[in-house]
């Protein structure tokens, strides 16, 4: 969720009283904010108090203190949602759209607010507005990035064009000298605030400009604006540039910023729009649209999912809190016909709308009731039974249980294990942030042996087991990989300890009324035996086995796991000082 | 000078002319041969702890997780099948309504795989393109997201970051036979944060999922009243949030009497329709979901400050052999 700090005076004075901490805490909560932080009593000299709010992620009209004031101040009945109006109704001006931006950001939407009055803070609030829009809706500005300019500046009407960047020449924001595009380019390489942006025109033939009718360079989307057209404190005239590769989020977001700094101009929520000319590509419009849409809710839908038996009259009254303007529909008496304004992008669904019922009523107000009773018959996940027994008997046998990560590198999982990866069986990570998190590991050992590593100074032997999921692929499963639960356990000391991982394992096909078959070719009953496995690298030579499970009188014979004794490579890999033995095992043959 | 010492030496009580030793216990000799009669017995320091036994022991992070198993069988949920890590996108997010330009699918918050790196397509090739309609251009009643939907977005493969993909795909199956169902599964998920004192790249999720004809918001948290009641959490408050795929979306907050102030103990909501009727569950049906993490209530019962200290292989063996039984009603404070 977005924080955003706001001045606290200004924003008591826009709701018109004052608040303690807690009260305003309260009025955050029931509308479904937080209070972060009140700074008051960490400001020093004449640093100005401020509250940090976190705003829900998308409420996009809520990332400034204009939007927080508007909402919380219709949610108080103080004021009414503002009307806007376009002046002049058809536009005057025109931005046009070339051919040339289609593979690199095509679309674009366009606004003028005329005779607008800035002061200093209501000026950083606009571009505070811009930045948290960048980093929040506009994805850092891959899906939208905005441009403002001082309308005086420049001569309409505009074009949006891509342009090579040799093509491109101009001063960019706050710079003395002019540059090309590729020079640009070099020039905010290692810019803090701009090279994380660079990538997304880069290595693309042409950058996309917009161009006034002089071909004055306004701004080179989504990087930075020129320096030519910048606006200050003092401009009166504001054009805002918007351009993106989404266009429901390019349209969203000059809606947004009109709706939220409209309130500055003379004639308060007054904006010009423009004739946006895209003909390549059938986007031609006016922007920005300032027409609520109109959307439609069920009575029932509402009364039934809050349980409440309210009117039509009445829901509205709730919505009205939550600047949605309701009415009963004149063709059906149970829809309420519903206004959403430009500022509430977020609502898609009558569920939206039931939400702000919701809100407006106060979550804490609903009855409490119950989920009307059906005796439902409650049953845990067959391996999870299997695996607790697993876990029980460990436990009783005087065993330690660990909970390792099922992450780890792939050396941990392959080479200290004394393993090639032949690439059948490991799921391997894209994106890890370190070496610790390469793969998922295919078997509980490396888990269970760096745990003994941080552990080594806990008194001898050291009696540990697991019983988790390994991951393993398989290229016919949908998702191409699957979870297999296992019981590991590792005896760590003076010793190996051999006699004792095999006697636990014992101890555990006994618990799973498997019992120990010396003849298994002759006794074809249930049972589980071992057999020397020379092809185990994990073990010391002589020293390994694989394990075997027959389930039932003449079935099939499994090869489950393996126990021996752990090589000394092993043990050096995994920095452990002791010598120790393993026993692993597959736990679903028992299901 | 030479300095001389005198001593004086006298029979005490104990004046004996042979030495009796003292035995320290009684023995089965002893009793055998009725020789314990004559025996004296050194006194016992009572001030003392005696010999543990040689134990294994659960680990306190998995206590916990029964205690939790315990609280959701008593209330008639089944175990969902959770074990499957490996998830595709469409699973983990497109079929929950997450719309592929969501923040959490960043590369920053998700593990991606580079092998395998895609998944198949799911079998029912009618709700892939449900799916996608609803998230292009609307359905249900929904306007939809209104952006181009990528089929091969969808079929990255991912580390689960949240068991509601388990859920998502239970919901799907219930929708072939629909009715009141109650679920829950406490299992890993994955996210790709950067490590400190209260994250890891793995934690455990606990959710429990309700659906039922006509359920209510009054039901979601009378319900919640009860489930956090079971462990001796009362008197919880409700906050509106926001979550792509529950609408309405509330935080729930409780009371914590030893930090003073109100603490968010988990997340609840109702499912959105585009996700549930996209499935094919009737309309009124609505499924309630809820979530927690494990980890953050066992860290706040017992007073553990650092993840790591609770999960992971840098666990103290110590910490898990001398720890005692988790109750979750049991008042700490």
């Amino acid at each position: 969720m977005p924080t955003i700090p706001v001045d606290k005076e200004d924003l008591y004075k826009l709701l018109g009283r004052s608040y303690t901490t807690e009260e305003f805490d309260e009025l955050c909560f029931d509308f479904g904010l937080e209070l972060d932080e009140d700074t008051t009593d960490d400001c020093q000299g004449d640093e100005r108090p401020q509250l940090k709010i976190e705003v829900p992620a998308n409420r996009y009209d809520m990332l400034c203190i204009e939007g927080i004031a508007q909402a919380l101040n219709e949610f108080l009945g103080n004021v009414e949602p503002p009307k806007y109006t376009l002046n002049p109704a058809k536009p005057v001006t025109s931005l046009t759209i070339k051919e040339s931006t289609l593979p690199i950001r095509q679309y674009a939407a366009s606004a003028i607010l005329r005779n607008v009055t800035f002061d200093e803070r209501t000026y950083d609030s606009f571009i505070a507005f811009q930045d948290k829009l960048h980093t929040n809706l506009c994805r850092n500005r891959t899906l939208v990035a905005i441009g403002t300019h001082d309308l005086d500046t420049l001569t309409p009407p505009f074009t949006y064009e891509a342009l090579a960047p040799e093509d491109i020449k101009f001063k960019p924001l706050n710079q003395d000298k002019e540059m090309n595009g590729h020079e640009l380019m070099e020039f905010y390489e290692k810019d803090k605030n701009l090279g994380k942006y660079l990538h997304i025109i880069r290595d693309s033939p042409v950058y996309p400009v917009m161009l006034d009718a002089n071909r004055t360079v306004a701004s080179m989307p989504p990087i930075i604006n020129s320096d030519h057209s910048k606006i200050t404190l003092n401009t009166k005239n504001v054009w805002i540039d918007v351009t993106g590769t989404d266009k429901t989020k390019t349209e969203v977001v000059i809606e947004q910023i009109v709706a939220m700094f409209s309130r500055y101009c003379k004639t308060p929520f007054e904006i010009e729009p423009l004739d946006i000319i895209s003909e390549h590509n059938n986007e031609s419009r006016i922007t920005p649209n300032i027409a609520p849409r109109v959307a439609q809710a069920e009575i029932s839908y509402i009364n039934s999912c809050l349980g409440l038996d309210y009117s039509g009259e009445e829901i509205s009254k709730l919505l009205k809190k939550m600047a949605l303007e309701a009415s009963q529909s004149k063709e059906d008496k149970d829809l309420i016909d519903v206004k959403v304004p430009i500022t509430r992008s977020d609502v898609l669904h009558q569920c939206d709308i039931m939400e702000d019922a919701a809100i407006a009523y106060g979550y804490n107000n609903l009855t409490k009731t119950k989920p009307k009773g059906e005796s439902l018959v409650a049953a845990p996940l067959p391996i999870n039974k299997v695996a607790d027994i697993l876990r029980l008997a460990s436990a009783q046998a005087g065993y330690l249980e660990v909970m390792p990560l099922t992450l780890c590198s792939h050396d941990e999982n392959f080479k200290f294990l004394r393993q090639s990866d032949d690439g059948t069986k490991a799921v391997k990570l894209a994106n890890p942030k370190t070496i610790e998190y390469q793969v998922v590991r295919t078997t509980l050992l490396p888990g269970i042996l760096k745990t003994i590593k941080e552990n080594r100074k806990h008194s001898l032997p050291i009696k540990v087991f697991e019983s988790g999921d390994i991951v393993l692929k398989n290229p016919k499963l949908e998702r191409k990989a699957f979870n297999q639960r296992n019981w590991c356990a590792i005896y760590a000391g003076k010793t190996s300890g051999f006699e004792y991982v095999q006697g636990l394992l014992g101890k555990i096909m006994q618990t799973m009324r498997t019992e120990w078959l010396e003849n298994p070719k002759e006794n074809k009953g249930r049972g589980y035996w071992i057999e020397e496995d020379k092809d185990n690298a994990t073990f010391f030579p002589g020293r390994g086995a694989k394990i075997f499970f027959r389930a039932h009188e003449g079935g099939e014979d499994q090869h489950i796991g393996a126990l021996g004794v752990l090589h000394p490579e092993v043990m050096t890999s995994f920095e452990i000082p002791y010598a120790a033995s393993s026993v692993e095992i597959n736990a679903e043959v028992f299901l | 000078m030479n300095k001389i010492v005198g001593y004086k030496v006298e029979k005490g009580p104990k004046f004996a002319l042979e030495i009796v030793s003292l035995e320290t216990d009684i023995t089965s000799d002893m009793i055998v041969n009725n020789t314990w009669k004559d025996a004296e017995f050194k006194p016992y320091n009572f001030n003392s702890e005696g010999v543990y036994p040689p134990s294994g022991a659960l680990h306190p992070l998995n206590k916990v997780r029964e205690e939790f198993r315990q609280i959701f069988f008593s209330m008639g949920f089944t175990e969902m099948p959770s074990n499957q890590y490996v998830e595709s996108g469409f699973w983990n997010f497109d079929t929950l309504f997450v719309p592929q330009q969501h923040p959490a699918r960043d590369l920053q918050d998700t593990f991606y795989l580079k092998d395998p790196v895609e998944a198949g397509l799911p079998e029912d090739k009618e709700y892939w393109d449900r799916t996608r309609q609803v998230h292009e251009s609307g359905k249900y009643g929904s306007i939809g997201y209104r952006y181009p939907w990528k089929g091969e977005e969808s079929l990255r493969m991912v580390l689960r970051t949240h068991t509601t993909a388990i859920s998502s795909a239970m919901l799907y199956q219930l929708a072939k036979d629909p009715k009141p169902i109650r679920l829950f599964s406490i299992d890993r998920v994955f996210r790709n944060e950067a490590v400190d004192a209260t994250h890891l790249a793995e934690f455990h999720q606990v959710e429990g999922v309700i659906a039922g004809y006509d359920i209510t918001l009054g039901d979601l948290i009378g319900f919640m009243e009860d489930f956090f009641g079971k462990m001796g959490v009362n008197g919880l408050r409700f906050k509106a949030a926001y979550n792509p795929y529950t609408e309405p979306s509330l935080e729930i907050f409780a009371y914590h009497k030893g930090l003073g102030k109100w603490v968010e103990i988990g997340n609840s909501g109702m499912f959105r329709p585009e996700m549930l009727e996209t499935m094919g569950l009737p309309k009124n049906l609505r499924v309630l979901g809820w979530g927690l993490s494990l980890e953050r209530p066992t860290m706040i019962k017992y007073g553990v400050s650092n993840i790591r200290e609770l999960l992971g292989h840098k666990v103290s063996l110590d910490f898990v052999e001398s720890n005692p039984a988790a109750r979750l009603d049991e008042d700490l404070v």
